[in-house]
């Protein structure tokens, strides 16, 4: 036997809104009440919001670093073919192994329909001297002129090598900024940019005419930076002093990816395999094998450092491999002295880190959040054992069990949902903090997403911590609580 | 029918092993206008007594019927409703929050009735012009003396137009010249219609309304039905002779 009309359902639902309006204001003027106990209590939310942006901007900001590097080499179509010490049981056929030779460019553009740009590569160990200097480039190596394409080359002065010069075997190179900041002098330091087009250059003593010039590879926030500077007054240059070396052509290094673009010399391919016959490097990166014979090996084709290919798309990666597996098992005789170099595991690499980096910020970030969330239920237990009485007070007029929770849930969330506005101010301070003192590649990106995230993170805190509260504020019993003293 | 029906009412608390009954067995009724004392000396359980008929608790035996409604199987959501719309309290120590002005003391039943901003504020006032209170709207009521303090706890009992209002020693935390005032307050308000309980354990007190009940160890020990203060008012419409 219940009484029916005295419920009020149908009314309550009416005025809900109105009265979370109220509630709401009581909640803020409650936290003004006391201004410093929220402040401190908002604190831990604003470290653990802000910290979860930072984070999540500094990963982000790694992540597009690294990507942007990715492309510059040529993306993820791009596939190396390299020497490799034979596999153990193969060790017997050192001395017949061919290495990877020009032989196998011509098999695989016929026989390896997948694959659709070959560009075979002869590296020179080289010295390159002019203008009274010297340089020794990163990569000196001999091509076709298709490597222009592979390795996301652009000329941005004079023109690249052609087949022509191949086939003649000119003595006509292509160069990177870099050579220029060496040889001639970067535009920073000389105050204008020198194109040493038809210029001569020796390389290991052998003349060369430089026929183009790349443009210059910088990342966009080094891109950024120089402009910045450009736009800045010029310090007052010391008078009569010795000028100081800046390092590398005076420029900050920045991303070794495109340092490595901008230090590149372009031969002809021809040329190389015909000056520099003996000299030519024969191993991939860091392996130690040296066949005997030395170029020319058991064929007398000409030998290659490596080959980079690039397939018809990352999709058919699997099988393009194969292909071209297959293809080079026969023209080696079944000697496995090739491997396949993939810019996957490079990609991988990348997304696990950002993996990794995103975990473990956001673990710290998630920790830092969950501390401040005891703060508040802490903050929030002390504060309804201070108004017992309020609550009393409140339930002998007619506030039902609910309306207590919902006032001190409320107020549980607003100094969540402040101190996560203030978090998300904060975290701007903290990335441009961060920024400062990051390599410039790797600027920290604040991405609204994460902005989103964590306030959200915030709000939820703000709703758990306040529920053992409310739950207990709301169950007091409205006789005890009038009594309480 | 009468206002309220209590029915062999009982309240049981345990202590450990201990049971002790607070309210034994106890039935009265209060008819709708009726100005009336419960009695009692501390422990008597006329405490106990009110907070029953205020629907604060529950009993553990025993039937109550206010306006027409059993309520003793009533849950905390529905008792809180039928606390805002049917019962006024007015305390000892007044009970008004501190951090609200008087007239939002006197606003907060109607929040919880969910009454509109505009009509809240309206109604407020009008009670606290009830209790010639309206000029300190805007205090605090540590700004008030004891006395207006009362009368604001008063309007705020009266503001959501109660069918009964309950007085737990109202006067207990006044001098006697203050504590005179809200009892005359209490007597105009009984006039102009209101069911009005007094709870006290001082039988001068008690001696302003017509009706008296006394309690003595959870039970109604005496029933007096005396036109003592001249109120006859109630005894002239006939209150029943319990």
């Amino acid at each position: 036997m219940k009484g029916g009309p005295v419920l009020r359902a149908p009314e309550e639902l009416r005025h809900t809104y109105a009265q979370l309006g109220i509630t709401l204001l009581a909640g803020m003027r409650e936290i003004w009440a006391h201004k410093f106990r929220s402040l401190l209590t908002m604190l831990g939310i604003i470290l653990g919001v802000s910290s979860l942006v930072a984070m999540s901007a500094l990963v982000a900001g790694m992540e597009k670093g690294a990507k942007e590097s990715l492309v510059a080499i040529g993306g993820l179509e791009k596939v190396r073919v390299e020497p490799q010490d034979l596999p153990v049981e193969q060790r017997h056929l050192t001395d017949q192994a061919v290495g990877i030779t020009i032989n196998d460019v011509y098999a695989l553009d016929h026989s390896a329909p997948l694959i659709r740009k070959l560009s075979p590569e002869m590296r020179l160990p080289a010295t390159l001297s002019a203008n009274g200097k010297t340089y020794r480039p990163w990569v000196c190596v001999g091509v076709w002129p298709v490597a222009l394409e592979m390795s996301e080359h652009t000329i941005a002065h004079g023109r690249m090598i052609t087949e022509l010069d191949d086939e003649l075997a000119r003595n006509v190179c292509v160069i990177g900024t870099a050579t220029r900041d060496e040889l001639w002098g970067a535009p920073e330091k000389v105050g204008r940019e020198i194109i040493p087009l038809g210029e001569t250059v020796y390389i290991n003593g052998v003349p060369f005419t430089i026929v183009g010039m790349f443009q210059h590879y910088e990342s966009e926030q080094e891109r950024k930076a120089r402009e910045l500077a450009k736009l800045q007054p010029e310090p007052a240059q010391q008078q009569g002093g010795v000028a100081r070396d800046r390092g590398r052509g005076g420029r900050r290094r920045g991303n070794f990816v495109f340092y490595l673009k901008n230090s590149t010399v372009y031969l002809p391919l021809n040329t190389v395999w015909m000056k520099f016959r003996s000299g030519v490097a024969l191993t991939g990166f860091g392996s130690s094998f040296q066949p005997v014979g030395g170029a020319g090996g058991a064929t007398g084709d000409p030998r290659l450092s490596s080959l980079e290919v690039k397939i018809a798309s990352v999709d058919l990666l699997p099988e393009a491999l194969q292909q071209a597996r297959n293809v080079l098992m026969s023209t080696h005789k079944g000697i496995e002295d090739f491997t396949f170099r993939t810019q996957e595991d490079w990609a991988e690499q990348i997304a696990i880190f950002v993996r990794n980096a995103r975990l473990s910020g956001g673990l710290i970030a998630g920790i830092s959040l969950l501390v401040g969330g005891i703060g508040i239920m802490n903050i929030m237990l002390a504060s309804i054992s201070e108004r017992v009485r309020e609550i009393g007070i409140r339930k002998s007029v007619g506030a039902a069990t609910v309306d207590i929770f919902v006032q001190i849930l409320v107020e549980s969330v607003v100094i969540a949902v402040l101190g996560g506005l203030a978090g998300l101010a904060t975290s701007f301070a903290l990335v441009n903090l961060i920024s400062s003192f990051s390599p410039t590649e790797n600027a920290p990106i604040v991405q609204v997403g994460s902005l989103l995230v964590a306030f959200s993170f915030s709000v939820v805190v703000g709703v758990l911590a306040g529920i053992f509260p409310a739950v207990k504020a709301a169950r007091l019993n409205p006789i005890q609580a009038l009594r309480y003293e | 029918m009468a206002l309220v029906e209590l029915r062999n009412v009982s309240k049981i608390y345990r202590l450990g092993e201990e049971e002790i009954r607070a309210l034994d067995d106890v039935s009265l009724d209060i008819e709708e206008g009726e100005f009336i004392s419960i009695i009692g000396p501390s422990g008597s359980g006329k405490s106990t007594l009110m907070h029953i008929l205020g629907c604060l608790d529950s009993p553990t035996q025993g039937t109550i019927k206010l306006d027409g409604v059993m309520i003793q199987n009533a849950g905390a959501r529905e008792l809180a409703a039928i606390r805002n719309r049917k019962i006024g309290f007015v305390f000892q120590f007044f009970n008004l929050l501190p951090k609200l002005n008087v007239l939002q003391n006197v606003e907060l039943p109607m929040i919880y009735s969910g009454i509109s901003g505009k009509e809240r504020h309206r109604r407020a006032l009008e009670a606290l012009e009830s209790v010639d209170l309206a000029n300190r709207a805007r205090h605090r009521p540590s700004q008030l003396s004891g006395g207006q303090q009362q009368r604001a706890a008063i309007a705020r009992a009266l503001v959501n137009n109660p069918r009964i209002i309950f007085a737990d020693e109202p006067t207990g935390n006044l001098d006697s010249h203050t504590g005179d005032a809200i009892l005359q307050l209490f007597r105009k308000l009984s006039q102009a219609g209101r069911t009005i309980v007094l709870v006290t354990h001082d039988p001068e007190i008690a001696a302003v309304t017509p009706r008296r009940i006394e309690i003595r160890d959870g039970k109604v020990a005496t029933r007096v039905d005396l036109t003592l203060a001249g109120l006859d008012r109630v005894a002239a419409k006939g209150a029943p002779a319990l």
